[in-house]
């Protein structure tokens, strides 16, 4: 993992004492709150439904056993014991306490974390496939170029005001597990001929408007990535709108100059951009990807795994994934328990995944955009002592990419932006398809659940997706199928009028229904759905 | 009705204004009348809340009742962790927000 150094550890803790004097003000009434918003928004801090709400980085999702302890510590000390994982692979405390906050992000730069960036118009948290350095169909690691980039756009002085917020996705595998492509910028890492290099799509998002990023580059030469990025930023620095928040994202610029006119800006700015030599001199990159070499492997490992206990089987089978390397396993923690909330865990539950991390994972876990934990390393002999862990620590279900795997933003339980609550309808849905049998007889399913048009429950890109909104103070769900955040990218239909929360239960139950009605060998919900079409679907719903 | 509310500006927490000061419980909101905007820039300005305002509510023999559910919920607290709302003892308590 990648370490600070000291230029990094002095800019954390300059804005800590930053942050400091700017709350001392506001407490004394030398800043308004019109003043300091802003201020506290540059240090993830938010002001949400019942409490200030504080969004801390955890840098492509990447951490190690010894942050996920502070932020189990956080959660215990300044928090009420507990910590939501995102959608975009960090982590928020929702009970915070404006004159603690300087404290706690004290605390976090003791270990080389901050909440920098996770709010405000500019480059956030880069994003990443959660399980690089440890899957097999990758072509690079996409961690060194997610720090590189982590350190370029860090500060960026000519991009912390952005029209709008900015987001950026490095994956480096055919397998979309990041849905890069419904990102401001999606970078895949490709190889040609040998040379490393990078797809560049551009102008993807959810939200109101959700797009699908579009290839503005089929292959830039890895060692002019950043100045192609900062081409990238600078033409929709200078012509995205800043008059209407709704169209201010990169993908309306995108959208409303054409995808070739946005290209041959891009690539016009680039050739200037590339004379003021930003991208790192080998020796840089070299030094930043040291930071992500292999563990120490143990050789001549046996890939034979004991699944005689049934229950283990059920987890290896639905959370365990193929590894590199040879009597290594990839193992995924569910935070998506039965009736639980979505990517919700206790500062117990973190720590003790701190723990396995540290005894069964070189120390080193993993946040995914899907909110569930992931430890990248683990010998496949130590997987049955980890899952009996997990499992006394109510960590241990076996649901991944299920029916009960649902992604939730908070809704209108938490967030002030919200119109409806998803985490209640979350969990009617998982207590409806709570039969593990039944959950595996329908396979791979994403259900994605937004409390408003924002869409951070990715609701457009659920193979059922739920958008909940406000009908005359009444919360109401419309329903979406055919979306996909993966490499087979589409956006969800709605299928029709809306359904009280209970109605929307139904209505997926008899979704499902169609669904095993009309499967053929093979067919996931979305296949059949794209190959039948909604009609089926709509009849059995709506009748 | 018209009652105020905002949070406390260091603990962040939801307040309703009592007529003399803030109270964390809804059940002490007062009827502000068209006072409402006068109190709430008052009182914003000498710290003691954040980001004020005036709803709508209902007066119910158990004291006042936002007419949204975004109020109901903000003077409630999540209703999915009945262990932090402000009504914990009350099993019911989240069928207050419906």
């Amino acid at each position: 993992m990648y370490q600070y150094d000291k230029y990094d550890q002095k800019q954390v803790d300059a804005r800590v004492e930053d942050f400091r004097d700017q709350v001392a003000r506001r407490l004394s009434g030398a800043l308004s709150e019109d003043q300091f918003k802003p201020l506290r928004l540059m240090n993830g801090l938010y002001l949400q439904l019942h409490a200030y709400m504080l969004r801390v980085a955890i840098p492509y999702g990447t951490l190690s056993g010894l942050q996920m302890h502070k932020l189990a510590d956080i959660a215990r000390k300044y928090d009420r014991g507990y910590a939501h994982f995102t959608t975009r692979q960090n982590i928020q405390y929702n009970w915070i306490k404006l004159d603690e906050t300087p404290d706690i992000l004290a605390e976090l730069a003791q270990v080389e974390m901050h909440a920098i960036q996770t709010s405000g118009n500019c480059i956030r948290n880069i994003s990443s496939d959660q399980y690089a350095g440890a899957a097999a169909d990758e072509v690079a690691d996409p961690r060194p170029w997610a720090e590189l980039l982590r350190q370029w756009s860090s500060f960026h002085p000519e991009f912390s005001y952005l029209p709008r917020k900015f987001k950026i996705c490095v994956i480096a595998a055919a397998e979309d597990r990041a849905a890069m492509r419904l990102h401001d910028i999606g970078i895949e890492l490709v190889k040609r001929d040998g040379v490393l290099g990078a797809k560049i799509f551009v102008g993807g998002g959810m939200g109101r408007t959700p797009m699908i990023a579009p290839l503005i580059k089929e292959f830039v030469p890895a060692e002019d990535l950043l100045s192609f990025l900062e081409a990238c930023l600078r033409v929709y620095n200078r012509h995205g709108r800043r008059d209407n928040i709704y169209k201010a994202r990169i993908k309306i610029l995108v959208h409303e100059i054409g995808i070739a006119e946005y290209a041959r800006q891009a690539e016009e700015e680039f050739l200037h951009v590339k004379s003021l030599g930003i991208d790192p001199p080998i020796e840089e990159f070299e030094r930043i990807t040291a930071f992500f070499a292999p563990p120490a492997w143990e050789e001549g490992l046996s890939d034979d795994l004991d699944l005689s206990d049934p229950d283990f089987r059920l987890w290896v089978d639905q959370n365990v994934i193929a590894h590199k390397q040879p009597g290594y396993a990839i193992a995924n923690i569910s935070l998506k328990a039965t009736d639980g909330i979505p990517g919700d865990a206790s500062a117990d539950q973190i720590d003790v995944m701190a723990d396995l991390g540290d005894r069964y994972s070189f120390g080193e876990l993993r946040v995914t955009h899907a909110q569930n934990i992931v430890l990248p390393h683990v010998k496949k002999s130590d997987l049955y002592a980890l899952w009996q862990a997990l499992d006394a620590a109510g960590l241990a279900t076996a649901n991944l990419d299920l029916i009960s795997d649902i992604i939730a933003c908070p809704g209108l339980d938490y967030c002030s932006l919200a119109n409806a609550r998803s985490i209640p309808l979350a969990q009617k849905i998982t207590k409806r398809f709570a039969d593990p049998a039944r959950q595996r007889d329908l396979g791979e399913l994403k259900l994605k659940i937004s409390g408003c048009i924002n869409a951070c429950g990715h609701h457009h890109a659920g193979h059922i997706g739920i958008l909940g909104v406000d009908r005359k103070g009444t919360e109401n769900f419309q329903l979406l199928f055919g979306g996909s955040g993966a490499e087979d990218v589409s956006l969800a239909k709605i299928i029709g009028p809306g359904f009280s929360e209970d109605g929307v239960v139904d209505a997926i139950e008899k979704a499902t229904d169609v669904y095993k009605a009309l499967r053929t060998e093979g067919e996931r919900f979305v296949d059949t759905y794209r190959r039948v079409g909604m009609d089926p679907f709509k009849e059995a719903i709506y009748g | 009705m018209k009652i105020l509310t905002g949070n406390d500006l260091a603990s962040g927490d939801v307040v309703w204004w009592t007529g003399t000061g803030w109270s964390r419980h809804v059940e002490d909101a007062i009827d502000v009348n068209e006072q409402g905007e006068g109190i709430a820039r008052a009182e914003e300005g000498a710290r003691r809340v954040n980001v004020p305002y005036v709803i709508e509510a209902s007066a119910t023999p158990e004291g006042p009742r936002p007419a949204h559910i975004k109020d109901r919920i903000r003077a409630l607290g999540p209703t999915i962790r009945p262990d932090l709302t402000l009504k914990p003892a009350d099993p019911a308590a989240g069928n207050w927000v419906i």
